[in-house]
């Protein structure tokens, strides 16, 4: 799916019923006549040698017929629907409703013969029926339509396209739907060989407010033989769009950084707690990750068998889910394991290394080693502009989730019973103890805690990382850069630090190339430790030689 | 004092009875009674734990069907065949030590296994010292040739190399980016086609070059700078050597970004049917991929590996790939030697090797050749929303596979040749032999 360029736009949710209809009036008002049947039958002859070059041809010569079946042979091709009889050379198309038309007639097929396959389409073909079909909608009752038809011909500049881009530029009420259609317009006079040096001109205008990268490309490529003048001012506009795309670039490269370290303040997040507040180093956290993810793929599994319709949800069902199944691990690996080793950071650190191995495995038999399809749903996909700027809904959304997972926590552990609990235990264990705190209750819940955050990462990272068993290790690493960068025990350290490393990687990633900035990154942390031992926010007082 | 009569019997019954033992050990004749009787081992050596398990378990799994198929028919030589699986747990120096203990104490007679290419670096030396076979079914960067290992995966020019014919001819790219996990497939694999882009009069400003991490998942700078090359009026491709995980979220991030295949076309080397089983196909239809082999491809053979397969794992949505096939073939190949010299032992076989044919499953029949690679079809496929492929291209005859790339510096003057020169590197220029 393209980035769903019209979610602006009322009407997109007409398209398919009132399309087909109000296609169909226009086709009949249109009328047909003896030469244009002839025509195409001619052009329709392509598609029977199977072949894309003489698909690609046929497909611009049906447009070319003006035959009002010329649309819905076109879309049928782009669906896979329009067949051919090799045998006996003949082309039918099977309508929405399955049943096989005669595709010169366009009336259902006398008899339909037994060898019928599809006519394949590749890029070029594609490529083909998008500037055939932009041509063609140009004037279709339905925005949403009339909009891609805009797009496709300002990708194909088909001077053949100038007529009806006319009429429709003078048709259009619509201002986004006008003003694609005059860069449309624009992009055909720039590339047209007989149009008037002004005329140019008057587009490169145009073009030069568009100011995007692919107005740039349109600038930067004209054909040879455009008069100097044009090409002049051509270069005078590539190059204002130039200096404007370039800072903007530097806008983008923020916010990839805001977007990486929203991951990874997601995945520390959960380590902060037990790494920093109970100075367990877990190395099983990784894993926990990856049974949210396997939960929002279970969840996603059984929508998909029982329930397709509440598939958008399936994310909002598997949060809570993800979170009791990584906290309940978690509880059983403290009260199993961790609860024996307390004091003891080398045993911790192999036994939860071993337990993640053994995760992992379990993990690998039980859902098979290969990756696991987990879907977006349709308002995580797809992306849009914000000036120059892309945005991924995917990201968006990790971003706005991670914010409020992370203010949820601070809010528990500022104003719950159990946040009380925890502060007191973290601070100075025998004194909580002596005032009636049941620490190893906590020490249990805390834990589960933890997990259960990182279970909530993995509902996240299923969106944009893939489902494997190996999930968790990717993140373990940058977890705990993290939380070092950070400083132990402050999750406002952990916010600032997950978003310090993930913009200064994503500035220094066009440059350095993405290998080398993530070693830069790792030197620059070993010599900032060095220098601050106890990381960005380092905690005073005596909770320090706790 | 000890008695002399008795101390000379207890030495003569110890002494014949080490004799006998010693005669039953080292008497040929008895030991080839004594195996003739046994199983015929065979050592699969894939990942069954750790990152690549999610590529090489399903290699395991086809070796066990293969096996089992074989057994089915009688096995070979009248012994039945009996799979040896270990876990090298994708760890490279894992895979030595368990390829000793396949061969010394399982005493394979041939070996199917590795996937990444330094696994297979780090297992080449106890092959070459305990003299057995190594059936390695990958497609791999070339630069190789062992006495000991047979290549039944592609070499650069039977994937690399016509897929951007391809997409210079079909598509009319002019502009190339070439996308690479960090490590050895991918660099080398760049290095040629810089060459043969390069030859083909590409300029430097039109190759760009970028290598990622393994397990790279944050891909949207790179994406957009793709976006960027992409659209400043060139015709651009992107030729993927990325590798195993990093796939998903760059394709995840190429369907978020719009990067449509009509306008930038990604071409993979290591994305098959089984890669993409974990991702929604509907953004990247269009997307190409080059391979030997594709499971949507219509021979008779296919549908019925197919089915056996899918009855085999008693899974019908377990999709079948190009490594498998290329073992597929790799076992028909060892089982015809054997069967054309009528024994398991592993410097007959390798001789025998060279000249042996196996039918493939898209319809041709594959020939090992002297350099120890094997003939194969390059397929071209487009992504399709159902995560398979549509074959949009194909060589018109079977590939040689070549070991020694003509397009790099240093490596155009070697060849190999295990039947004539005896040689795996033979440098033509110099007339000598690298060892």
């Amino acid at each position: 799916m393209p980035p769903a360029p019209c979610r602006g736009l009322m009407m997109r949710c007409l398209r398919n019923g009132f399309l087909s209809f109000a296609v169909m009036v226009w086709v009949v008002l249109l009328g047909t006549s003896a030469a244009q049947a002839q025509d195409l039958e001619k052009a329709l002859a392509g598609f029977i040698a199977d072949n894309f070059a003489d698909t690609d041809s046929a497909t611009a010569a049906v447009a070319k017929t003006g035959s009002p079946l010329a649309i819905s042979i076109i879309e049928a091709l782009q669906d896979g629907r329009l067949l051919f009889s090799g045998e006996q050379k003949q082309v039918f198309l099977r309508n929405r409703a399955g049943a096989v038309l005669d595709a010169a007639t366009g009336k259902p097929a006398a008899n339909v013969p037994a060898d019928l396959s599809p006519v394949r389409v590749n890029n070029r073909v594609r490529r083909a029926i998008d500037a055939a079909l932009g041509g063609l909608t140009l004037l279709s009752p339905d925005p949403t339509r009339r909009l891609d038809a805009a797009r496709a011909v300002f990708k194909s500049k088909d001077p053949a396209a100038l007529p009806a881009l006319l009429a429709a530029i003078e048709k259009e009420t619509n201002p986004t739907i006008r003003q694609a259609l005059t860069e449309a317009h624009a992009a055909v006079v720039l590339f047209q060989a007989d149009a008037s040096e002004a005329a140019k001109i008057q587009a490169i205008g145009v073009l030069r407010q568009r100011g995007d990268q692919d107005a740039l490309a349109l600038l930067s490529s004209l054909p040879d033989g455009t008069p100097d003048g044009v090409k002049r001012t051509a270069q005078d506009a590539a190059g204002a769009i130039q200096t404007n795309l370039a800072m903007w670039g530097g806008v983008q490269n923020v916010w990839y950084g805001l977007s990486l370290g929203s991951v990874l303040l997601l995945a520390a997040i959960g380590l902060a707690i037990t790494f920093g507040v109970m100075g367990v180093i877990n190395m099983a956290h990784g894993e926990m990750v990856m049974l949210g993810a396997y939960t929002t793929f279970v969840v996603q599994e059984l929508i998909r068998a029982h329930n397709p319709a509440l598939f958008d949800y399936s994310l909002l069902i598997a949060i809570p889910l993800a979170f009791f199944v990584a906290g309940f691990v978690g509880i059983l690996i403290e009260r199993g394991v961790i609860r024996f080793l307390y004091g003891r950071p080398l045993e911790t650190l192999l036994a939860t290394w071993g337990i993640s191995l053994i995760l992992q495995q379990a993990v690998r038999t039980g859902f098979g080693p290969t990756n696991k399809d987990v879907g977006n749903p349709s308002w995580m996909s797809g992306a849009f502009e914000v000036g120059y700027i892309t945005v991924t809904y995917n990201r968006l959304w990790i971003i706005v989730f991670t914010m409020t997972v992370f203010f949820l926590l601070l809010a528990l552990l500022r104003f719950t019973h159990l946040g009380l609990e925890m502060r007191a235990v973290t601070q100075n264990r025998a004194m909580a103890a002596s005032m009636g705190i049941r620490t190893s209750r906590v020490d249990a819940l805390t834990f589960g805690l933890g997990s259960g955050i990182a279970g909530l990462a993995g509902v996240a990272l299923s969106q944009i990382d893939n489902v494997s068993p190996n999930l968790g290790q990717g993140y373990i690493i940058d977890s705990f850069m993290v939380v070092v960068f950070g400083g132990v025990g402050n999750l406002w350290g952990t916010l600032v630090g997950a978003f310090t490393l993930g913009i200064a990687n994503k500035l220094l990633e066009p440059y350095a190339g993405a290998v080398l900035a993530k070693i830069a990154i790792l030197v620059l942390i070993i010599l900032f430790i060095q220098k601050r031992p106890r990381g960005l926010f380092a905690l005073k007082g005596r909770a320090v030689e706790a | 004092m000890t008695n002399p009569v008795k101390t000379v019997t207890r030495r003569t019954v110890l002494r014949s009875g080490l004799a006998t033992a010693a005669g039953l050990i080292c008497s040929p004749a008895i030991i080839s009674t004594a195996r003739a009787q046994g199983p015929i081992r065979l050592g699969i050596l894939h990942s069954l734990s750790g990152t690549m398990a999610i590529s090489e378990t399903t290699l395991k799994d086809v070796m066990l069907m293969l096996i089992e198929d074989q057994n089915a028919k009688g096995g070979v030589l009248g012994r039945k065949l009996e799979a040896i699986v270990v876990d090298p747990a994708s760890n490279w120096p894992l895979f030595a030590e368990k390829a000793r203990e396949l061969i010394s104490n399982h005493k394979v007679s041939a070996v199917f296994g590795c996937w990444t290419s330094v696994s297979r670096k780090s297992v080449l030396p106890v092959f070459k010292e305990l003299n057995n076979i190594l059936f390695y079914p990958v497609q791999y960067e070339g630069e190789e040739s062992e006495r000991n290992v047979f290549y039944t995966g592609a070499a650069p020019n039977q994937q690399a190399i016509p897929a951007v014919d391809y997409l210079m001819k079909e598509e009319k790219v002019v502009r190339w980016v070439l996308e690479g996990t960090d490590y050895v497939y991918p660099r080398t694999t760049n290095r040629i086609l810089e060459a043969y882009l390069k030859a083909k009069g590409v300029g430097a400003g039109d190759i760009s070059i970028n290598y990622t991490p393994f397990g790279h998942s944050d891909w949207q700078t790179r994406v957009k700078a793709i976006k960027t090359l992409g659209s400043q009026g060139r015709k651009t491709a992107v030729v993927s050597t990325i590798n195993g995980d990093a796939n998903v979220p760059f394709y995840k991030e190429l369907g978020n970004q719009g990067v449509s295949a009509k306008d930038i076309p990604v071409v993979a080397f290591s994305v098959g049917e089984e890669e993409l089983a974990g991702i929604d196909t509907r953004p990247l239809v269009g997307h190409l991929a080059a391979w030997n082999y594709f499971e949507s491809i219509k021979t008779p053979a296919n549908a019925e590996f197919i089915k056996k397969w899918k009855t085999f794992t008693k899974n019908p949505k377990r999709v079948s790939n190009d490594p498998m096939e290329a073992h597929v073939i790799g076992f028909q190949m060892w089982v015809n030697a054997v069967n054309k010299v009528k024994s398991v032992d592993p410097d007959a076989v390798i001789d025998a090797l060279p000249g042996i044919t196996a039918p493939n499953l898209t319809g041709g029949t594959s020939t090992m050749l002297a350099n120890h690679h094997i003939t194969k079809p390059v397929f071209i496929g487009e992504v399709r929303g159902d995560g398979q492929f549509d074959v949009v291209w194909k060589t018109p005859d079977l590939v040689p596979g070549a070991a020694w790339s003509e397009h790099l510096e240093g490596s155009r003057d070697l060849t190999a040749d295990w039947v004539k020169l005896k040689c795996g590197n033979y440098n033509t220029v110099t007339k000598r032999c690298g060892g």
